[in-house]
């Protein structure tokens, strides 16, 4: 009733999104929306220029943000996210080079790529959404799923452990990495902020819900009774050691921001090399 | 070293490979070791950042293919390197740049295979792979070497054709080719021809990325050009969107992405025949086998025997039409091949009832001279 007597007002973002590829296909009450939106605000707050950034995906839920944002964008293979972002960063270093998948994407099939590029600390971000479990195909266990919870292909519980991915791409060599989950959009911001701005390896985690699947298997409530759960069972500590992250059953989840360094980066150390080899200054491959 | 090598060099053939992608304006590598394709990496590592490119070694083959991918979308001209094992690894992401018209060279030195099989020996076993590798109907260009000189050569034409037919372009080479040294001259890019992909003729907005013009090649934006493009591995319209349950830009998208090669194979196809006008049997071979089979036909025409050779530079797409001609004055063909049948069943397709024998030679060894002539005198016995 009130909107009727209002002026039609454009979403705040709007200029960031390909609106006419809306509606999206992500369930009502997914964290991914929220953690897309917490980006594409970092991007606004920065004043970033959407032709100087380039989000690029794998497959899966997460994987389809690269078609609804207004910036260059490829939607690769599945695991194949971060080597082809590397290829654009490579080439292009003054673009922003931004990779947007999920757990199972970047951990599982694509755990290889993830762990070189942040050995290598290549100038990327990399936003990984963590939902538990393999949404797009169903429901099945991931890389991720707590140890004993539900899935398709789980059953009778999960017997395997998941990983901690905050650990896991510290101990890599990440030059920045964060966790937050979808209950912390201004955090989440925040963080991504301080990631574009970063020049090296950064990762950020977003523990969001998958309310069709893991949430309803495991019996986890109602999308907003989620978030307020996620809310309630997350702390930060002074401390931030992320080998004390692991995601267990009945745990506090621990957010906020476990490494923050610096690391001679990839892309320099390249063009380093370049120009000294050439004797020339060059600063992209493309000319 | 100098930016480019002009003049007679002794050079091995994964080196003029190497040399002939810098002269074709390749700017980046990135590939993973694996015999007998590494020296060109090792090439590579070392001339790049000279010539103001970079190398860059990868984790494994799937992500060396992607990154060339991503590299091309920007407008570098990229290529991997691999062998048999490696290009089994780069078949999902070869779809990929298929679908994504991505102009992208990828150099298969190949080996003996299945598996592993013999990493040092020369084989010839990965051209239907090249052709049908990856998932669902799709057409590829693949050019095969048979000497030193044509490492460097078809390296740039490889280059031009990617860039031209917005496809990845396959280099069918094999470890005999990859590792001989002999002479080969080389050539500054402005002795060849070199071919730069189209760009869009609209300014952004107004820039349809998929749509293609009448050779049915969409002209490529880039990234960071400003056009705000979507790329995606879906079933796509011609804006780059999504449309993966819609049939009919399923239908239309898959059948161009075909007809953009098939229809121009005539353009792309270029095949070395010696003797055909007078042939009753032809020998057909391709990269090693070809060296060979040259001899063989040589000394099968100074017995008196009316023996031609088509050597086929381009493998794909397979010049179906020509030896359906052939076929009309050729009472036999003799496929030589190291590999125990892939191009003869082209053959066969192509040439109706005339009799097709196979010279298989599996092991790593190429045929000899003297193994074809004797194949050659046999079947000639049969069909005269």
């Amino acid at each position: 009733m009130l909107s009727e007597n209002l002026p039609p007002k454009a979403h705040p973002l709007e200029k960031l999104l390909r609106t006419d590829r809306l509606p999206h296909i992500w369930c009502p009450g997914c964290g991914i929306g929220i953690a897309l939106n917490s980006f594409l605000r970092a991007v606004k707050k920065l004043n970033l220029d959407p032709k100087s950034i380039v989000l690029i995906s794998g497959i899966g839920c997460s994987g389809r943000a690269s078609g609804y944002v207004a910036f260059d964008s490829f939607h690769t293979t599945h695991g194949r996210a971060i080597p082809l972002a590397m290829g654009v960063k490579i080439a292009r270093p003054d673009l922003k080079v931004v990779v947007f998948s999920g757990d199972g994407d970047l951990f599982a099939i694509g755990g290889n790529h993830i762990i070189h590029a942040a050995r290598r600390n290549l100038d990327l971000l990399v936003i990984c959404i963590n939902n538990f479990n393999y949404g797009m195909t169903g429901g099945q266990l991931g890389p991720t799923t707590p140890f004993s919870s539900y899935t398709t292909t789980t059953p009778y519980g999960n017997i395997e452990h998941p990983f901690n991915l905050v650990h896991l791409t510290a101990a890599a060599g990440a030059s920045f990495v964060a966790r937050w989950t979808v209950a912390h959009p201004i955090q989440l911001a925040r963080s991504i902020e301080k990631a574009l701005n970063k020049r090296g390896f950064s990762f950020i985690e977003v523990i969001a819900p998958c309310v069709t699947l893991y949430a309803r298997y495991n019996k986890l409530g109602r999308p907003p009774q989620i978030i307020k759960y996620l809310k309630e069972i997350s702390v930060i500590e002074k401390s931030m050691d992320s080998s004390k992250a692991d995601i267990k059953i009945g745990n506090k989840i621990f957010v906020g921001e476990f490494v923050d360094v610096e690391r001679p980066e990839y892309v320099s150390e390249l063009y380093r090399v370049i120009r000294e080899k050439s004797g020339r200054k060059i600063d992209s491959l493309v000319r | 070293m100098k930016k480019f090598l002009k003049g007679t060099f002794f050079m091995q053939g994964d080196e003029a490979c190497a040399e002939g992608a810098i002269v074709a304006g390749c700017r980046l590598f990135a590939g993973y070791p694996i015999t007998p394709s590494t020296e060109i990496a090792e090439r590579m590592a070392r001339r790049l950042p000279e010539v103001g490119g970079a190398f860059i070694q990868m984790e494994d083959e799937l992500s060396s293919i992607a990154l060339i991918i991503g590299a091309s979308y920007t407008g570098v001209k990229a290529m991997t390197a691999t062998s048999g094992p490696g290009f089994s690894l780069m078949q999902e992401n070869l779809g990929l740049a298929v679908m994504t018209e991505t102009p992208i060279v990828i150099v298969n030195v190949m080996r003996g295979d299945p598996s592993t099989g013999q990493p040092t020996r020369a084989g010839q076993g990965d051209v239907i792979q090249a052709r049908r590798g990856s998932h669902g109907d799709y057409e590829i260009i693949a050019l095969a070497p048979y000497s030193v000189q044509e490492m460097f050569d078809l390296t740039i034409e490889a280059f031009n054709l990617s860039e031209q037919f917005r496809v990845p372009v396959i280099m069918l080479s094999d470890a005999i080719i990859g590792h001989m040294r002999e002479k080969v001259i080389l050539k500054t890019p402005d002795e060849v021809k070199i071919v730069n992909r189209k760009k869009p003729k609209e300014p952004p907005g107004k820039y349809l990325p998929f749509k293609p013009e009448e050779d049915l090649i969409p002209p490529m934006a880039c990234f960071g050009e400003g056009y705000g493009i979507h790329v995606t591995g879906l079933t796509h319209d011609i804006r780059g969107y999504p449309a993966s349950t819609d049939p009919k830009v399923h239908e239309k998208l898959v059948r161009r992405l075909c007809d953009k090669i098939r229809l121009n194979a005539d353009k792309i196809i270029r095949i070395d025949s010696r003797y055909v006008e007078n042939a009753e049997i032809v020998l057909v071979a391709y990269g090693t086998p070809a060296r060979s089979a040259i001899r063989a036909v040589n000394l099968a025409r100074k017995k008196g025997l009316k023996v031609g050779l088509v050597r086929l530079i381009t493998v794909w797409p397979f010049p179906y039409e020509y030896f359906r001609k052939l076929s009309r004055k050729v009472k036999g063909f003799i496929v030589a091949e190291m590999n125990y049948g892939q191009i003869v069943g082209e053959v066969e397709r192509s040439v109706g009832d005339r009799k097709v024998v196979l010279a298989s030679k599996l092991g790593g060894d190429p045929h000899t001279p003297e193994e074809l002539l004797e194949i050659i005198g046999e079947v000639y016995k049969h069909v005269e």
